[in-house]
């Protein structure tokens, strides 16, 4: 990818674009775990 | 042209590939909502008696019919729509899935105002389903075009976010039910609406984001093989032509066995593990038991496929195979001895290795078929699911109560559906050891005209 980004896409293009499906599946993951851990208590 | 059209999404230059596997989590985190289906169950069995189920209330397996109809409407709309999908675009598709997700919501909230349980059969059933048949494969084709050079780790991507989208559909739904719920009412309606339209906001940002590569793009540094390898053609083979190949229904047992040895244990683990461990693991620690093995099926999707990008599709399917039949050998072993974190460790392999089938499997349509189908030969591919939704449940409920009512203790309920998965596994195996390239007279000719518009554009 080492020439993909250097017209048209910015890097915070990539970060807002990641960030939007990133937050809420690492919220989603952290709820899941937090519930997990109640199976080693 | 519209705006939605193949012609539009073309990428510039300059345009960054890593911008296409959020746009397909876009997407896939949408439809993914549909694992956590079942949160909606039991709220929706009260809503006239409230704090208990009232005799004119909907019976547990009644709703139990809205996520079946959906599982099967997805099979069949991705066969169905999956050449559609291919040359239409993923714009088109995406955009297209996020409505028929959306209107699927919006009329089952009719149908819970209403009280008319079959307006959610058709509105989640039908409409979401076809909407989760289209969502599904939209972005599939596009991404393996985007990344030639691992085609594995970029479908994976999009296909962990359909098993992580229950994560973020589970808690929401809950949060929004409190939110909308009063004394004498039950917010299921409401949380339908607010869903809905949570869900065509994402799906819609996703289809206006993605992009298709330009003719002849490759990845900066990347040189595709001069000649096909072994088990990776260069070739393509049309949709229908597929179909007649000995490879594409080797492929749909492998997924059909795979699916069906995971599928049953993941709607019964809350239940296999108390009822084998009783007295050890509680209903709290079962809740935790079923989140642990989610997100293994979520994590696995990625991991699975990604090491296929290394080992090979067929080699990865091999490992699923062999660890699996050995795991599900191993768990009654964990039941007698009373060991929960062999049988933990057993179980979060497992699961891990059903999600890993779905996402490697795209890209070992891709190094069989080509890249011009592989979302429709995919579409059509995902039947082998809507199937193992039938087998796999089937084979873990029946026998286990056959067991029951001939006085095996109910600990030891499930040894026999275990050999029975090993037994499966053990098929798939030898299934995935038969499958050889395709033949060439299955391969499109220079001058086939057969698709030719989709052709000439990517």
């Amino acid at each position: 990818m080492s020439n993909d980004n250097q017209n048209g896409t910015s890097t915070l293009q990539l970060v807002v674009a990641w960030g939007f499906v990133g937050i809420p599946l690492i919220w989603g993951v952290l709820q899941t775990l937090s519930n997990a851990m109640k199976l080693f208590q | 042209m519209s705006f939605l059209d193949r012609e539009r999404t073309v990428a510039k230059p300059g345009f960054s590939r890593w911008m296409v596997p959020p746009a397909a989590l876009c997407m896939h985190l949408c439809i993914g909502q549909a694992y956590a289906f079942s949160v909606f169950n039991l709220p929706m069995s009260k809503l006239i008696g409230i704090s208990k189920s009232a005799p004119d209330d909907w019976k547990l397996t009644e709703l139990g019919w809205i996520f079946s109809i959906a599982i099967v409407f997805l099979g069949l709309s991705a066969a169905v729509f999956g050449r559609w999908v291919e040359e239409g675009g993923p714009r088109k598709a995406m955009f297209t899935a996020g409505l028929c997700w959306t209107v699927g919501f919006l009329l089952s909230a009719v149908g819970v105002y209403a009280h008319q349980l079959w307006l959610i059969y058709l509105g989640y059933g039908v409409l979401g389903g076809i909407g989760l048949g289209i969502g599904y494969i939209s972005p599939v084709s596009t991404l393996i075009k985007w990344f030639p050079d691992r085609p594995g780790m970029a479908t994976g991507m999009a296909i962990m976010g359909f098993g992580g989208g229950a994560f973020i559909a589970s808690p929401l739904s809950v949060w929004l039910m409190a939110r909308f719920s009063t004394p004498t009412h039950i917010g299921v309606a409401e949380t339908f609406i607010a869903l809905g339209v949570i869900y065509l906001c994402f799906t819609w940002i996703g289809a206006a984001i993605v992009r298709v590569p330009a003719p002849g793009w490759t990845p900066a540094g990347y040189t595709a093989p001069a000649e096909s390898q072994k088990l990776i053609t260069r070739n393509d083979v049309f949709v229908y032509d597929a179909l007649k190949t000995p490879q594409f229904w080797l492929i749909w047992w492998v997924l059909c066995l795979n699916v069906t040895a995971g599928i049953g244990v993941l709607g019964q683990a809350s239940a296999m593990s108390q009822e084998m461990f009783p007295g050890k693991v509680t209903p709290v620690a079962a809740a935790g038991f079923v989140g642990l093995i989610s997100l293994f099926n979520m994590l696995g999707r990625f991991f699975w496929a990604s090491t296929s990008d290394l080992i090979g599709r067929k080699n990865t399917y091999f490992c699923f195979f062999a660890i699996g039949t050995v795991l599900y050998v191993l768990v009654p072993h964990t039941g007698s001895i009373g060991s929960v974190a062999l049988f933990v460790l057993c179980f979060v392999v497992i699961i891990s290795m059903y999600g890993g089938g779905f996402s490697t499997v795209p890209a070992y349509l891709r190094d069989m078929f080509g890249t011009r189908y592989v979302g429709a030969i995919h579409g059509m591919l995902l039947t082998a699911w809507s199937a193992a939704g039938i087998f796999g449940p089937v084979l873990v409920n029946y026998i286990r109560q056959y067991q029951i009512d001939h006085g095996v203790p109910k600990a030891q309920g499930y040894n026999i559906t275990m050999y029975i998965m090993a037994g499966l596994l053990v098929v798939g195996f030898i299934c995935n050891a038969c499958v050889k390239a395709v033949h060439d007279r299955h391969h499109m000719k220079a001058n086939d005209t057969r698709g030719l518009a989709a052709t000439v554009r990517t």
